[in-house]
């Protein structure tokens, strides 16, 4: 078994009993990353100098007999709109190719703190934006399942770095299901934490009353230790609440008796691949054999979500990606006549065709004569849709629903039309609006072997609810074993 | 055209931003002080660096909360913060963060007193934003730079109803606002610095007009000079186009100082759209009425309260006492001077008239003259008993003014102490009545106005010194002797 195949779990208990050193695990991953990276290209810059300096640190710490922290020696991939002191934070984007970050994120801090080592910046959708990673004006990461097909998005980058045994574990962020998405098209176990429970400081925005950051892990013991790591008030971050700090690792519990699932069936009868529709069900009843109570759950406004997603995401984002203007920073086009010309060209040539897309669509929402129709009636429905996941929360524990409603398509197969490609976010994007928490859990494969998600959703700050059936049914399957033959 | 200008009626409305006296910047840790090196009070956050988020300073909250209850606002519990979006390179976010629909403060007002007579100006809204950097347009490589020490740094808005009628009344209700301001300590009202400037919203119709007629607004107004002439300006300018058949147009404008002219700078056609919406980044204000009382209850002493203080306990007049305390910097110097003197009326005598007179002319504060309070009470002291009289004061006065010496120590070098003893006067009387017999007889005829020469000519003779009093008594004593 070569190291980089294990898990936090396993590779901490190594490196501690210095059975292992931290050196040898970096050897590992960055052999495995030299192995297969030019075919997945999951990664934008690697910041290897940076983790040798780091791995010589924190073993010297051990072999002092110092604490190196819970995730001491880890290698952890982040995804590049999270930003690194000094380190290159490119969004996926023409716009930022050589913007170098001048502070650390919060969840930098934290990690760091606790021991793990960045490994390297992963690709993504360009800003976010996007749901297969195509949209990166750098590189196509592929499926490492099927080096034909999409990763997913817009973290598509940390999702097959984590599938394909490149990194440990890794963080993304997820506006509308762009760590949940990837991780299904991926199989690993991907989280986006309920809104305010990670800080964002750090994290570039793309829609700020939807973004939040979580991390994929290779299985949901991982998923625990990644959460204890992050979560946590931050001054920083006025949006993020401040809890008392629970440990996650103690709702790794093998039982669900005492929890009951709600499905919606009937936001589940159109538009969904009957493959999925096969593995959700099966998925159901094995959570059913051991012992969850499973009711039928209507949410009536959850068929708004994704049309009043694309009102409230891009009329914020046409408003966060206002600063990339050519003056303080990022791409500055060659030749301008004037200020207004140096606008318009730096933006028209340091964006992409998606990004554009969104900017105009949000300020196009918020235009006056249009503000009241479009964005004001969208946060009336936002309202509504909160409304309906706290109602059907009093009747369970948590829902169960696919995380896409298909599996991994092929490169290019939607990129000529968004509106296909926005669709795959259907299961998603409610979670977003809501701000609650979803986990994505392998729980299958189709025909042509390619990975399955499983969605549960709980109410706000209920992540060790997700936690407890996730691993149930982990402890119950084999599908997270399941490795791609890359 | 001068009659012309009496058949309109001027409706004047002021937009008034304060930077408020916060060390640090309203998103940030940076501070706010000016004029510093540029681009040094800055960091990742208020140059709008990707992935950085604002966090609320509460004192500029507090400040805000002050200026509204000190000017009869209600108080929002619940407020929120807006983004204003637009792109100019002084705005490193692209956005302004402001508040739009739900501001802090709203229905207040302020009593200003114009030629003797009190004027109510009603405050629509008060709200808390963000100012924006610098641009300084560097003539020697041609490029401008931008300086973003001034991102960030928290101001207020002040929205004025349509009330005011006339320059004098937006002048007088620019000091009360000013007035206030120093004396909550919110804000340091130095306006040639910009931390207190203001638009001019305005338009004319003919008197008994029922609508108002269309409005412009003049931006960035930072002297009370450029305003009382920009609204000269413009109120001219509004007639005359109104007069010779054009149409105002609503616009934006500016006034240059140095020319005396307002230009157009874009009209309402090409005016921004900034597609304000809540700030997501920012959790909505909200406060307790206990926070409110406890800022209420600790406010200091404010103008109106003072001046009504300063005719009750020292018998100014309205005028005056208005005068003195609209600047607290003024009353500060009025209350210590009268208490080291104990003469409130000469105090006020002073710094209403040669002072202020003086200080206008070498254009700075009195808490930046030479002469100190207890200077000035020295001077009235000397007065006050007879070691000087009112006419050497004055010379005194302008001594100290431009030397900061004590006027004892003017009065002792000069020599100017007073003759009060009535045989020295008297021998200098009876001289000069010996050797002017044609103004004797003037007066022994009736000619009363004989005696002001005689008077000029013992001054004269005393080089200054002898007590007009006694020298007027003792001189008539003399003449009535001869009758």
């Amino acid at each position: 078994m070569e190291l980089y195949s294990l898990t936090i779990h396993e590779i901490s208990d190594k490196i501690k009993s210095k059975e292992v050193t931290i050196r040898e695990v970096l050897d590992s991953i960055y052999s495995r990353i030299d192995d297969i990276e030019t075919k997945v290209n999951a990664y934008i810059n690697l910041t290897k100098e940076y983790a040798y300096i780091r791995a010589d640190k924190l073993q010297k710490k051990l072999n002092d007999g110092e604490d190196i922290g819970i995730l001491g020696g880890v290698p952890i991939a982040i995804k590049d709109n999270i930003c690194i002191k000094d380190v290159k934070t490119t969004c996926g984007s023409k716009m930022l190719e050589n913007f170098v970050s001048p502070y650390d994120a919060t969840v930098i801090e934290r990690l760091e703190s606790l021991g793990a080592i960045i490994i390297g910046k992963t690709n993504m959708d360009e800003f976010a934006m996007g749901s297969s990673t195509e949209s990166s004006y750098f590189k196509k990461t592929v499926n490492p399942w099927d080096i034909t097909k999409v990763p997913g998005g817009s973290s598509g980058g940390s999702a097959a770095s984590v599938s394909s045994d490149m990194a440990f574990a890794s963080l993304g962020s997820d506006t509308g299901g762009s760590i949940r998405q990837p991780a299904s098209y991926c199989s690993t176990v991907g989280m986006k934490p309920t809104y305010g429970l990670v800080s964002r400081f750090g994290l570039v925005a793309f829609a700020s009353s939807l973004d939040q950051i979580g991390p994929f892990t290779k299985d949901v013991t991982d998923m625990a230790i990644m959460l204890n790591s992050i979560v946590g008030h931050d001054d920083k971050d006025t949006t993020s609440v401040n809890l008392n700090k629970i440990d996650y690792t103690k709702y790794l519990i093998n039982d669900v008796k005492d929890i009951t699932i709600g499905v919606p069936i009937e936001f589940l009868k159109e538009g969904l691949n009957p493959e999925v529709k096969k593995a959700f069900d099966s998925s159901i009843d094995k959570l059913v054999e051991h012992g969850a109570k499973v009711i039928d759950v209507n949410l009536d406004y959850i068929k708004y979500s994704l049309a009043t997603y694309y009102i409230i995401a891009t009329a914020e984002a046409s408003s966060n990606l206002g600063r990339y203007d050519g003056i303080k920073y990022g791409y500055r086009t060659d030749k301008f006549e004037d200020l207004l010309d140096l606008y318009k060209k730096s933006r028209t040539e340091g964006f992409g065709e998606e990004v554009k897309r969104r900017i105009m669509l949000g300020t196009y929402v918020l235009s006056s004569g249009y503000y009241d129709a479009y964005y004001k009636k969208a946060q009336k429905v936002r309202t509504l849709i909160i409304n309906d996941f706290k109602r059907v929360f009093e009747s369970c524990d948590i829902i169960a629903i696919p995380t896409a409603p298909n599996t991994a398509f092929k490169i290019g197969a939607k990129t000529t039309n968004p509106l296909e490609m926005y669709l795959e976010d259907i299961y998603t994007v409610p979670v977003n609006m809501a701000g609650l928490p979803g986990i994505s859990i392998p729980c299958g494969f189709d025909s042509n072997n390619m990975p399955i998600g499983l969605q549960f959703i709980a109410s706000a700050f209920e992540e060790k609810k997700l936690l407890q059936a996730a691993y149930t049914f982990e402890q119950n399957t084999e599908f997270h074993k399941m490795k791609p033959n890359i | 055209m001068e009659d012309k200008l009496k058949e309109y009626e001027v409706i004047i409305g002021l937009e008034v931003h304060a930077e408020l006296a916060t060390k640090t910047k309203i998103y940030c840790n940076c501070s706010t002080e000016f004029g510093s090196d540029p681009n040094t009070h800055c960091c990742p956050i208020c140059t709008g660096m990707p992935g950085v988020l604002p966090v609320l300073n509460e004192k500029v909250v507090e400040f805000a909360v002050k200026m509204g209850l000190a000017t009869n606002c209600e108080i929002a519990k619940f407020s929120k913060q807006d983004r204003k979006n637009y792109f100019y390179p002084d705005l490193p976010k692209a956005y302004q963060t402001s508040q739009y629909d739900l501001p802090l403060c709203n229905n207040g007002h302020v009593d200003i007193l114009v030629n003797g007579e009190h004027k109510k100006i009603g405050i629509t809204r008060i709200h808390i934003e963000e100012d924006a950097g610098k641009l300084i347009h560097d003539e020697f490589t041609g490029s401008t730079l931008v300086d973003m020490n001034r991102c960030a740094v928290p101001l207020i808005e002040i929205v004025s109803e349509p009330d005011i009628r006339s320059a004098a009344e937006a002048i007088e209700y620019m000091q009360t606002l000013k007035g206030i301001l120093e004396y909550l300590e919110v804000c340091d009202c130095k306006m040639q610095e910009g931390s207190l400037r203001c638009d001019v919203n305005l338009s004319v119709r003919k008197y008994g007009a029922p609508k108002f007629g269309t409005r412009t607004e003049t931006k960035n107004l930072n002297s009370f000079k450029s305003i009382q002439r920009s609204i000269e300006f413009e109120i001219r300018r509004q007639i005359e186009e109104i007069e010779n058949g054009g149409t105002i147009y609503q616009e934006t404008r500016r006034f240059d100082d140095s020319k005396g002219i307002g230009y157009a700078m874009r009209t309402k056609e090409d005016a921004h759209d900034y597609r304000y919406f809540e700030e997501p980044d920012l959790a909505p204000i909200v406060l307790s009425e206990e926070y409110v009382k406890n800022i209420k209850n600790n406010l200091p002493e404010m103008p109106n309260a003072r001046k009504t203080r300063y005719m009750k306990q020292y018998m100014l007049s309205e005028y005056d006492a208005s005068q003195i305390t609209n600047s607290k910097i003024l009353a500060n110097y009025f209350d210590n001077t009268v208490s080291l003197c104990d003469n409130p009326k000469a105090v006020t005598n002073w710094i209403m008239s040669d002072f202020s007179k003086m200080l206008n002319e070498s254009g700075i504060e009195i808490n930046q003259s030479k002469i100190t309070e207890s200077n000035l009470a020295n001077l009235i002291k000397l007065i006050d008993t007879n070691v000087i009289s009112s006419a050497m004061a004055k010379k005194v006065f302008i001594e100290m003014f431009e030397t900061g010496k004590d006027a004892k120590e003017i009065v002792e070098e000069k020599g100017l102490v007073q003759i009060t003893d009535e045989s020295a006067i008297l021998k200098i009387v009876e001289q000069v009545v010996n050797e002017n017999d044609q103004s004797v007889s003037d007066y022994l005829a009736g000619k009363d106005k004989a005696i002001g020469f005689l008077v000029g000519q013992i001054m004269k003779l005393s080089k200054g010194k002898a007590n007009p009093k006694t020298v007027n008594e003792l001189l008539i004593k003399v003449l009535e002797n001869k009758k």
